[in-house]
């Protein structure tokens, strides 16, 4: 069989899996390494549903071909948990319903963990900036950006001054 | 299709030019990848250029100018302070390009590549005087970067040939470059008129400039005339009228969805005058 074989880190996992050279990314994290949080929502880069960071830069999955990630590092939303505890910004979407259908929330997450590490005290003019790439079609935004700020607030309360 | 990552610019050329099939660059493959997924393009060979050391980097070159390898995501150039400091107006126009995820992957040699008419970075390289290094299977060339894209999606790039990197020149003192486009949205729109002037001042007047639009021709033009209006003045308001008229003039737009002929004429003025400004601003300008 023509192929590739792609060995990689995920979520701090060393990787290993095969598929043809023409295959995103996105449908290798889906359906090879079976990250369902990575989610397609329109294939061409404009919906941010497929967010992840690839050597700690944010980038739309399916706009990468999976070669592409031999010897990189990959994080998707599923490495947001650390030790089975939830991420603040995944607790704030909870405790603020800044979701409905959920089809967006992985890759609003990492989109908006791609912010915070860049830069803690975002103005929410800022936060709607950077979240421009990632389209909700039921919350209208609002309450993901209430919640984007009120993580924001307890991780810089929570970081040792 | 065959994936191939070479390590250096003469590999790529080669791989390019021994395919007999559809071959491609991939730099950031914010475009490439969309046209795979819609079939608009089936490759049968894809040369991914990122691990190429000499197209991954910012330099700045012997004689002060700068050198921005074929590779460079946008958020990298975003992040390079000199670059931001010698060349504004270049640094906000690659910033404008899509979402921050579009960001970590999207070059400016692949905004000039793919030839779109609206391209932002273009306009704001043209205004800059920016030539292309381009590597093939005979040798080295350099041209502008007006001369790469000869219509929509066409470049004058030959088979095996590819962009290794963008040279800016030295910035002398007193200068300062500025990039505006229209758009309807803020973000992740695409331009329905862009302009770029880039000009450098000596007592305070305007001793040299560059004007350059975009989204309002084939592809994106240089307005010598608009250039010649300004220059000898400190863009007092019959300059900046005179550099209105010519950028009107320069103008062959299309109708589209997104903007009329009229529109666009109009507001190519409008935003080339107001760019000139910043420009002049930036490079310590009083008027």
């Amino acid at each position: 069989m023509s192929g590739v074989l792609v060995t990689t880190t995920i979520n701090g996992d060393a990787v290993q899996f095969a598929c043809p050279e023409e295959e995103t990314l996105l449908d290798a994290l889906r359906d090879r390494v079976g990250l369902l949080g990575v989610k397609e929502g329109c294939g061409t880069g404009d919906c941010g549903a497929c967010s992840i960071t690839l050597d700690g830069r944010l980038v739309c999955s399916c706009l990468v071909l999976a070669a592409e990630a031999e010897g990189r590092e990959v994080t998707t939303v599923e490495g947001l948990v650390e030790g089975g505890k939830l991420h603040p910004l995944q607790e704030n979407f909870i405790s603020h319903a800044a979701l409905q259908c959920g089809i967006c929330t992985p890759g609003f997450l990492v989109a908006a963990k791609s912010l915070l590490d860049r830069n803690p005290d975002p103005t929410e003019t800022e936060i709607r900036y950077a979240l421009a790439g990632n389209l909700c079609r039921c919350t209208g935004y609002d309450k993901i950006v209430r919640a984007v700020q009120s993580a924001a607030k307890e991780m810089r309360a929570a970081k040792p001054a | 299709m065959r994936y191939e990552s070479p390590t250096t610019t003469s590999e790529a050329a080669t791989l390019l030019a021994g395919e007999s099939g559809e071959a491609f660059v991939l730099a950031g493959g914010t475009d490439l990848l969309v046209r795979m997924k819609n079939m608009m393009v089936e490759p049968e060979l894809v040369v991914d250029v990122k691990r190429i050391p000499t197209m991954r980097s910012i330099e700045i070159t012997d004689d002060g100018g700068f050198r921005i390898g074929a590779a460079v995501p946008g958020v990298e150039v975003g992040e390079h302070e000199a670059l931001g400091r010698a060349w504004p107006g270049i640094v906000e126009a690659a910033g404008l390009i899509g979402s921050d995820q579009i960001q970590g992957r999207c070059t400016i040699v692949g905004n000039v590549c793919n030839a779109s008419p609206a391209a932002d970075t273009t306009p704001a390289l043209i205004a800059a005087d920016a030539q292309v290094e381009i590597i093939g299977p005979k040798g080295q060339r350099t041209i502008p970067v007006a001369k790469v894209a000869t219509g929509p999606g066409q470049t004058s790039l030959t088979k095996g040939e590819l962009v290794e990197a963008i040279l800016l020149p030295p910035r002398p003192a007193n200068s300062g470059d500025a990039y505006l486009r229209f758009t309807p949205r803020t973000e992740m729109d695409i331009a329905v008129v862009g302009a770029a002037v880039s000009l450098t001042l000596k007592d305070g007047v305007v001793s040299k400039a560059r004007v350059a639009l975009g989204a309002v021709a084939p592809t994106a033009i240089e307005v010598e005339p608009a250039a010649a209006a300004i220059v000898g003045s400190k863009l007092d308001d019959g300059a900046l009228d005179a550099l209105v008229k010519a950028c009107r003039a320069a103008c062959k737009p299309i109708d589209d969805r997104r903007g009329t002929i009229e529109y666009r004429t109009e507001v190519a003025g409008v935003l080339a005058k107001r760019a000139a400004l910043i420009a002049f601003e930036r490079a310590g300008g009083i008027q």
